[in-house]
């Protein structure tokens, strides 16, 4: 039977990543401290039968090198054959380095984990979002780091239930902490929108957007953007950017508007429901993926769409 | 200052075709290029060497073409090149790819630096960064929009979900570099003509003393997702293409 340890730095990513390894094996999950604050109880509301606490000083900042020498200790005193990372930036940089110790296969950015002939098959976006790919680790031991929100934590506390500390050796951390600046607390959540207007580079200014702001109003939605605007251009927050390095959205409702659907960009938004694109170059990719399109220049159609909208 | 660039030779992910009866991507007649973030890591490393003197080296992994793809990384700046042209080698997955990066990179010797972008254009996976410093055993510094060296140390912002985080670190150590980091020249024609004549090693798995193991993951099956969209146009009169659109969200109930 599968023995499935569970890290995220992230706590609900970790009882997501529980809910599934409940579901595939013996859960147990690991918990990496600076101090004495670890609370193992909500790890086994949500299922893991055993808590790994690993607590030093060194640990008190997340570092990927001391984090995977934890981790990987703590890999060996439990038995663990899959290590389930939450899929965030953090995580996503201890797979690799967690797999490199372990010497094992590992996948990242799992959209999707599957039993297929009685093995664990990982599903991931390949070829920047153009396709699937369904994979199988073929090492003994698998560290699969998975995409926040893919599973629901659902609360199912674990029959019997142990903690266990693990005193961790480390080495002195390597990379320092200069200074951290918090970024503004996420303001758009456009992951739970049901509708989301999306604007791309057709937008010749900053000012411009005031039209698809009034159609998102109208709809009661959220504005989401492609990576030009918000990475290259800075005129919308990160928070609000869709694609492959973005988020990725299924609203009932998508108006893609000035986007031509880079695939980099369009792997963010294959959920939706309904997608509709406004754009004037008729070959724009955007319209292969497109329910409902008008060809037009996006100043001429968005005021008479907003005045549509507001009539019915 | 020796700085080494990775990079990885992608097909043009905006040239894929995917065949409509099996969903199958078709890699044919797609140009091969380096990803963007990898030439935001070129060009940090270019900048970098500017302003404390040293030299880069491009280190690439790719197809037999890889020869005519280091070009673009030879013009926009950097001063030679050491070339793997192995496809097998190149699509054995993370975990080999990173010994041949770590076994190049032990045989190139000398470096204060390495760098390479966040992910790479196909699979994204933020794997190898992590792999090879701990190959080497150097301290990796991920997600980078802001860099600097000074006195052997590297200062660097990590551009995070929560926080920009600055850090510092002595080097030797491994960068991984976002776009935001900096805007790629895009080379004149001269230094494309000069990158010819710049030194280009071509090395082979044998050559660094590597046999790749067994692939550590094996992919069974990777197609396009399905996707039945409608794919129906309105063009024309701007009021009555809005009008039809209209009609039909209301028939659809989203709107």
């Amino acid at each position: 039977m599968a023995n499935i340890l569970v890290f995220s730095e992230q706590a609900p990513v970790a009882f997501e990543l529980l809910c599934k390894a409940r579901e595939l094996g013996v859960a147990s999950a690991a918990i990496l401290s600076g101090g004495e604050g670890a609370n193992a109880n909500n790890y086994f509301a949500y299922g893991a039968q055993k808590v790994f606490v690993g607590a030093d000083a060194r640990l008190e900042n997340y570092s990927a090198d001391l984090y995977a020498d934890a981790l990987a200790q703590i890999v060996e005193t439990s038995g663990a054959n899959i290590v389930l990372i939450g899929s965030t930036k953090r995580g996503k940089e201890l797979a690799g380095r967690l797999a490199q110790k372990l010497n094992c296969g590992a996948v990242t950015d799992a959209i999707g984990l599957v039993t297929q002939d009685e093995k664990l098959a990982v599903q991931r976006y390949a070829l920047g979002g153009n396709t699937i790919a369904t994979d199988v680790i073929a090492t003994d031991r698998q560290v699969i780091a998975v995409m926040p929100k893919t599973f629901e934590a659902i609360k199912q506390p674990a029959a019997t239930t142990v903690e266990i500390k693990v005193s961790v050796q480390l080495c002195e951390p390597r990379v320092k902490i200069v200074e951290r600046k918090p970024k503004a607390a996420a303001t758009a959540h456009i992951e739970s929108a049901e509708t989301l207007v999306v604007v791309g580079k057709g937008f010749a200014k900053q000012d411009d957007l005031a039209l698809a702001d009034a159609l998102a109003q109208r709809l009661n939605g959220e504005i989401a953007c492609s990576r030009t605007l918000s990475a290259d251009y800075h005129w919308l927050a990160e928070e609000r950017m869709i694609g492959i390095s973005g988020k990725k959205c299924k609203p009932r409702l998508m108006i893609s508007i000035g986007v031509s659907g880079q695939i980099q960009h369009t792997v963010g938004i294959l959920g939706s429901k309904i997608i509709v694109a406004i754009n004037k170059d008729k070959s724009a990719p955007i319209f292969k993926i497109a329910d409902y399109g008008i060809v037009g220049d996006l100043y001429q159609v968005l005021p008479k769409l907003v005045e549509r909208i507001g009539k019915s | 200052m020796d700085i080494i660039v990775c990079l990885k030779q992608v097909a043009d992910l905006q040239q894929i075709r995917i065949k409509r009866e099996t969903r199958e991507p078709v890699l044919e007649g797609a140009p091969f290029i380096f990803g963007q973030f990898e030439k935001n890591a070129l060009e940090a490393a270019v900048r970098l060497k500017e302003k404390n003197g040293g030299k880069v080296i491009a280190l690439a992994l790719g197809n037999a073409k890889i020869k005519d793809t280091i070009i673009e990384a030879l013009a926009m700046g950097a001063d030679e090149a050491v070339i793997i042209p192995d496809l097998a080698l190149a699509m054995s997955g993370s975990a080999n790819v990173a010994q041949v990066l770590a076994a190049a990179i032990r045989k190139i010797g000398k470096f204060d630096l390495i760098l390479m972008g966040e992910g790479s254009a196909d699979n994204y996976s933020g794997q190898i960064i992590g792999r090879v410093a701990e190959l080497l055993d150097i301290p990796q510094i991920t997600y980078v929009r802001e860099l600097s060296v000074e006195a052997n140390r590297v200062r660097a912002t990590r551009d995070l979900e929560d926080a920009l985080e600055v850090v510092e670190a002595d080097l030797p150590a491994i960068v991984s570099a976002t776009s935001e980091l900096n805007t790629p020249r895009l080379p004149p024609l001269t230094a494309i003509l000069k990158a010819s004549k710049k030194p280009i090693a071509t090395w082979s798995a044998n050559d660094l003393g590597i046999s790749a193991d067994a692939k550590a993951v094996n992919t069974l099956s990777n197609l396009a997702p399905q996707q039945e969209r409608k794919q129906v146009l309105f063009e024309g009169d701007v009021a009555k293409a809005v009008d039809e659109l209209v009609k039909q969200l209301q028939k659809e109930g989203v709107v």
